[in-house]
């Protein structure tokens, strides 16, 4: 058992206050710098792939996790980061100041869904998103001049400062870097004034109203903010698969990345990259199974598709608070080892609106 | 001047008139109850004030000066908070952020210092914790600080929404039925804070309530409305004893 004593406000701000979590994160990191080294060239890409999914995951759990606003397009965002950072550096643009631009346009883009989006919420919000995403897709395929259409985009290697990082370990260094500035960012973010008005927001927009947060300037801010970190996932992302076609930008993502914020564990930023890792890797894991699995099942296509739906309802049925939820209990586990109660997470009895006395 | 004043309000949703013509005024320092059959208007009188809805006639006045149209979001910059009957907590934030959130007001702007945890915001957080544990102590909350609000018993929960519209520091503060839900211990200790929230907080409350033994503790003034209109208005016991009251109850 352990408890938690503070002697000053400020001790309860600290992002870690404990050793184990301190030496924990430590040797993540270490581990994480060093695996380039270790790990065969198709991992260490894999891995870079797996950070971008994660920056991604981020920005959607800003929108979805944090203000309750559901979107079946993010994947549309990724494509404009990619599309805009390609053209970018096509035209000469430096890769820095590229990224910023990106953030900018997609942000920018962010702005023109969610200024509309004040209007509409759930199913509605849902069907807008998911007509923007297939409308992105199609204008990227159509507008041949700018994009290439189907034959796609070359996208230049990137330079910074002078280096070219056009090996993988060099890549994957720059990922994982952007992925920590995000990640510390959006903390400070999520923990401050702005991340809780996102939470009222989600939770209640009455009480937000009274409490003198302005709910419809929230949830575009919050469009905004997730679009902008989906368009800097997709300036990496174009760097990783170096030719840009619409269909790596379609139907498929979007849903990928959906269940990422789901699973991980909605309201959750570790959740968003728990999410990204398990969802990332699942095809790779498809595939390591095929050869055990029987030939009628391994010659079927839309394999991934089944696991992920498969994944989708284990976790609706079994732990509805996602990989976040899990990972709590088993930390709740390990730190009150002999005297864990099961009961400790069991929710109180929640009030329904009907069932609430008058 | 009345710190509040309600002037000739009618609020109409289609066919249905919430609030017909209804004027009261409600005193500095003053603890104001709301009383009436279901369906009275009650809670439509605190949804025109924080804006929810635009009255159709009539005008709201705080401080001496028209509120009637305020943006919805600016109500609480005047000092006015208010608690929900069917509780609006933010479920899936702990019990500290709920009250912390009550504080928002003071908290606009800073992005850019949260973003980067600089020091000015840590001591902006830290003075908002500070402000927060004096309602902790207050309520005795102590025991849920760190708790999610959704997994909290009924009775808590409605402390923690009665916490976190003192957060705002209000001038005027209205209650939507405090008390519904409670057992008999926890109304007690409700009318004791409602008298600490008024004599050392110096906070003007307004309160809808259906609990009378509540109302006759701790009111100092009554409104009994039937069908969104003014039917008595006095002292608690001069209410009770009203005929046309009585008959409102009884449904005569
Ligand atoms: N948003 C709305 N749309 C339409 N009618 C409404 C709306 N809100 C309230 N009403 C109607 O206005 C009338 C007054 O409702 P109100 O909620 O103010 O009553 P109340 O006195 O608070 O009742 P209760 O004791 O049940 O809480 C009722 O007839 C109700 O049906
Ligand atoms: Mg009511």
């Amino acid at each position: 058992m352990r408890f938690r004593y503070h002697t000053r406000y400020s001790d309860a701000r600290k992002l870690l206050p404990w050793t184990e979590g301190r030496v924990a994160y430590l040797l993540l990191v270490l581990a994480l710098i060093a695996a380039p080294f270790v790990l065969q060239r198709f991992w260490v890409g894999e891995l870079s792939y797996i950070f971008i999914l994660a920056i991604a995951s981020l920005g959607l759990m800003i929108l979805k996790g944090y203000t309750g606003q559901v979107s079946l397009g993010p994947a549309a965002f990724v494509a404009i980061g990619a599309y805009a950072h390609a053209l970018m550096l096509d035209a000469g643009v430096p890769f820095a100041v590229s990224l910023c631009l990106t953030l900018i346009i997609s942000g920018a883009a962010g702005l023109m869904i969610g200024l509309p989006a004040i209007r509409v919420s759930g199913l509605s919000l849902a069907m807008m998103t998911l007509a923007f995403a297939v409308i992105v897709e199609h204008v990227l395929g159509r507008w041949k001049t700018l994009t290439g259409g189907f034959s796609g985009l070359p996208v230049e290697t990137p330079v910074l400062f002078g280096f070219r990082l056009g090996t993988p370990t060099a890549f994957y260094f720059l990922c994982l870097a952007i992925l920590i500035i995000t990640l510390l960012g959006l903390v400070n973010l999520m923990r401050g004034p702005k991340g809780r008005a996102f939470v009222a927001v989600r939770d209640s927009e009455a009480a937000a109203w009274g409490l003198g947060i302005d709910v419809a300037r929230t949830r575009v801010e919050a469009f905004v903010l997730s679009s902008a970190i989906l368009g800097l996932s997709g300036a990496l992302m174009a760097h990783h698969v170096q030719h840009l076609t619409p269909e790596g930008f379609g139907l498929l993502l979007s849903l990928e990345l959906v269940l990422m914020v789901v699973i991980g564990g909605l309201g959750s930023l570790r959740g968003a990259l728990l999410g990204a890792v398990l969802i990332g890797f699942l095809p790779r894991l498809i595939s390591m199974a095929k050869p055990l699995l029987p030939a009628q099942v391994s010659a079927q296509f839309g394999l991934e598709i089944f696991a992920y739906g498969l994944v989708l309802a284990v976790f609706v049925l079994f732990e509805p608070r996602g990989l976040e939820g899990r990972w709590q209990k088993t930390k709740a586990f390990l730190t009150s080892f002999p005297v864990y109660r099961r009961d400790t997470f069991r929710r109180q009895k929640t009030y329904m609106r009907s069932e609430r006395l008058k | 001047m009345s710190l509040f004043e309600f002037d000739a309000v009618t609020l109409s949703f289609g066919g249905i008139t919430a609030i017909r013509n209804l004027s009261f005024h409600v005193e500095k320092g003053e603890i104001f109850a709301i009383i009436g059959p279901n369906g009275a208007g009650k809670t439509s009188v605190l949804n025109v004030v924080s804006r929810v809805f635009d009255p159709n006639e009539g005008q709201i006045r705080f401080d001496g000066r028209d509120i009637t149209k305020v943006p919805r979001k600016g109500v609480a910059d005047l000092g006015i908070a208010r608690t929900f009957q069917n509780l609006e907590l933010f479920e899936r934030a702990s019990v500290i952020d709920n009250l912390r959130l009550g504080r928002h007001r003071f908290e606009r702007g800073g992005t850019w210092q949260s973003l980067f945890n600089l020091p000015s915001h840590g001591r902006r957080e830290d003075e908002a914790r500070e402000a927060v544990e004096a309602i902790i102590d207050l309520l005795d909350l102590s025991p849920w600080r760190e708790a999610m609000v959704g997994s909290l018993p009924y009775g808590v929960r409605k402390v923690v929404e009665l916490g976190r519209a003192l957060a705002l520091e209000p001038k005027l503060l209205f209650l939507d039925e405090p008390a519904s839900g409670l057992n008999s211990e926890e109304t007690r200790d409700l009318s004791f804070w409602i008298e600490d929230i008024r004599r050392d907080l110096g906070i003007t409350i307004v309160m809808v309530e259906h609990d009378m033994s509540l109302v006759s503790a701790v009111a100092d003034r009554v409104l009994c409305m039937n069908l969104g209109s003014r039917l008595a208005l006095g002292t608690p016991s001069e209410v009770q004893a009203n005929a046309d009251v009585i008959a409102a109850y009884l449904g005569t």
